[in-house]
């Protein structure tokens, strides 16, 4: 629980309101020590205790908070997990070389670090994470000394087994097991195997594990962000080590800055091609941290820079990919990498066919990097039989026609009227019957038109008429040039 | 750097059928302005502009077109077959959508000097104050120093100072007709506004001719053609006193 909105030693309530009643979700500690529970009525702890303060319990701010802390752990390990509403669990295998630190070290200095935040920490270690939780919550040294409450099982087991005079996981580890399992099923034996370290579980960490990651502690925290760049550039050489190494290149970095006060502040770049140098990497970062909305606060400063590599491919395939030919220019990929770091991915785009019907559909949008596709050669001899423009949606507009299934003699567009001198047509495009059983739609009966002024247009009409519509409408759908 | 005298040579738009457009090509490193004469010409003016970049371009440099996402322009999306029917090969085009017109002209600084494209066409509607003649002279300097070519594609504004080496009007205009009264060809109408240190007020009639990548004088599409002679192009005269072609 936050302190940091109350004094530490205030007494307040989180409240729900569950039923019609408002209920207390969790206490202050130094509400617990006034007698008072959670799942009470704020009514009845009220009549116990008149200046109760009671704040509006929110879940999903817990969770969000949770995660916060989580990624605020990952200094010590990739693999941090949360459970539960308000337990995070650490996979420290292989890490403490790194740390330079033991399990007490470890343990120590998060629960200091998160002392300093305010919050009130139980930590503890242990072989598996389910008897590290155990020990946490139970707060007891060795997993021996844990109740039989430890093992979360359903019902009234730990009553049984309490009965039965077995009240420490000691106590039943002495036993043999197949009895136990006989009388509280296999649950119970999966749990103590996993109590006892005999049996470990999977962590799914919160964030992916990076493929490639490298960092940079500090002695003394960095107040400043000039010199983040440089220490990005240093980075970047030892990832570009380890990429080497494997003959790929990143085509995602991304640099976790910690900040001391637990805050963690990610900034992530894309590129089209793979990347392996540092000068290439440091210079999107540098426009990533320019075009920042909300620039980067250093606070106490950074203690500790993490760069990984989540995305990387072979770094033969497709380097050749925007420029096939040998223009003489200097390549456009870094270019457009940069572009779209600072406007975004969204903004960025290259022309891709589709093999459909509708004309709307025959061509789509697809991120700049992706490869060129072959566009189907026109016709020769032909004039353009599309337009440049394509009106989203098509616009309607009043048509003149001499019969109502003939060709447009003049049409209204914008408030303006255009005499029709040059028509070819129609071009009949049915709706894709083919696709679903159940698609129906008009046919469209498209017609190139020029005017007087020398102005070509596409227009259409939706619906054949008389067979499909009494009273068929016109769109315009395009201009030509 | 990039160097540019490299591209001295290239740096001529003339081609056998242009003589009509008279001593004065379009740089290959300058900046060139396409007003689309009335409200409805803004697609007559785009396709002039990247039909002269395509034409200038060698061996298929991509190009880079770049629009506002949200304006009035935003309604027309550039449809991908009716670039390839025009001959532009849709997938050597990389479109770029920005939010305002600040960062338009700031990714366009950045394009043009960064020299990898062959062309650079930027669409702008409206008045774009912010498109000054700082802003403009910026563009110049820098497609001089990377050798790409600026298109500045403008619709429903009036044409004011800038540093562009060459400014065109731009109408659509009727096509020759094909038989059965079928629309041809794109034919556009072509004002020379102004052209940096040389004459203006030339007017031409220009027909796009997809299969040689070239601009023609519109023909009548019943008579023969005529072997090697090049079409002449059909020049008035902006007044008596000067002559735009020889």
């Amino acid at each position: 629980m936050r302190e940091g909105a109350a004094p530490p030693d205030a007494a307040f309530a989180l409240i729900a309101k569950q039923r019609g009643a408002q209920r207390i979700m969790a206490l202050s500690p130094a509400a617990l020590t006034l007698g008072l529970s959670a799942g009470m009525m704020l009514a009845d702890a009220r009549a116990q205790e008149p200046d109760l303060a009671a704040l509006e319990h929110r879940p999903e701010a817990d969770h969000a908070l949770l995660l916060r802390l989580a990624e605020a752990c990952e200094r010590y390990t990739p693999t941090v997990a949360p459970h539960g509403d308000d337990a995070l669990v650490l996979d420290l295998t292989g890490c403490f070389d790194i740390l330079a630190m033991d399990e007490t070290g470890v343990r120590d200095d998060l629960v200091a670090r998160l002392s300093r935040l305010g919050f009130r920490a139980l930590a503890a270690c242990a072989g598996t994470p389910d008897a590290a939780l155990a020990l946490a919550r139970f707060g007891k040294r060795s997993v021996r000394e844990l109740p039989v409450a430890a093992l979360g099982l359903e019902g009234d087991a730990h009553l049984a087994l309490g009965r039965a005079g077995l009240r420490t996981i000691g106590q039943l580890a002495d036993r043999p097991r197949a009895p136990l399992v006989a009388r509280f099923g296999k649950a119970m034996s999966i749990a103590l195997a996993h109590l006892l370290e005999e049996q470990d579980r999977r962590i799914t960490p919160h964030r992916a594990l990076p493929p490639i990651w490298v960092e940079q502690r500090f002695a003394e925290p960095m107040a400043t962000v000039k010199p983040l760049l440089g220490v990005i550039e240093r980075l970047a050489g030892q990832a570009r080590d380890l990429l080497v190494a494997r003959g790929r290149g990143g085509r995602r970095y991304e640099v976790s800055l910690f900040r001391t006060d637990g805050h963690v502040a990610r900034l992530a770049i894309d590129s089209g091609l793979p990347l392996r140098e540092p000068a290439d990497v440091v210079r999107l970062f540098r426009e990533r941290i320019d075009s920042l909305s909300d620039p980067l606060d250093p606070g106490f400063g950074y203690d500790l820079l993490r760069m990984s590599v989540p995305l990387h491919e072979d770094v033969s395939e497709g380097q050749d990919r925007l420029d096939e030919e040998d223009t003489g220019r200097p390549d456009l990929a870094p270019l457009l990498d940069r572009l779209q770091v600072r406007f975004g991915a969204e903004c960025l785009h290259r022309f891709a066919p589709r093999d459909e019907h509708l004309p709307e559909y025959a061509d789509r949008l697809v991120p700049a990097a992706s490869p060129r596709q072959p566009w189907p050669q026109p016709e020769a001899g032909e004039p353009p039989l599309r337009p440049l423009f394509l009106f989203e949606p098509p616009q309607p507009v009043t048509v003149l026609a001499e019969v109502p299934d003939g060709p447009p003699r003049r049409f209204g567009w914008q408030g303006r009227q255009h005499r029709v001198v040059r028509q070819e047509g129609p071009e009949r495009l049915a709706y894709p019957w083919w696709k679903t059983v159940e698609a129906t739609g008009p046919t469209r009966d498209y017609y190139r038109i020029e005017d007087e002024d020398g102005r070509r247009f596409w227009l259409f009409r939706h619906g054949l008429y008389g067979s499909e519509k009494a009273d068929p409408r016109w769109y315009l759908h395009g201009v030509f040039a | 750097m990039f160097d540019s005298s490299r591209l001295k040579p290239a740096a001529s738009l003339v081609q056998p059928s242009l003589e009509g457009w008279p001593d004065a090509p379009l740089r290959q490193d300058g900046v060139h302005e396409f007003y689309a004469a009335g409200e409805q010409d803004g697609a007559a003016a785009l396709a002039l502009g990247l039909l002269c970049a395509v034409q200038a371009r060698r061996n298929g440099e991509p190009s880079l077109w770049l629009r506002l996402a949200k304006s009035r322009q935003a309604r027309q999306r550039p449809y991908a077959p009716g670039l390839a029917e025009l001959g532009i090969d849709p997938a050597t085009m990389v479109l770029m959508r920005l939010p305002d017109l600040q960062s338009l002209l700031r990714a366009a600084i950045d394009c043009v000097r960064h020299g990898g494209a062959g062309a650079v066409v930027m669409e702008m509607d409206g008045r774009a104050p912010a498109f000054d003649l700082t802003a403009s002279r910026r563009l110049a300097l820098a497609a001089e120093q990377s050798g790409t070519m600026v298109m500045i594609v403008r619709s429903g504004a009036d044409p004011t100072p800038s540093a562009a080496h060459t400014r065109w009007q731009v109408a659509s205009a009727p096509s020759v007709p094909l038989p059965g009264n079928a629309p041809g060809g794109p034919v556009f109408d072509v004002t020379l506004l102004r052209r940096r240190g040389g004459r203006d007020g030339l007017n031409l009639q220009l027909e796009w001719d997809r299969e040689r990548s070239a601009f023609q004088a519109p023909r009548s599409g019943r008579a023969p053609l005529s072997g090697d002679n090049p079409a002449l192009p059909a020049v008035r005269t902006g007044d008596a006193g000067r002559r735009s072609a020889a």
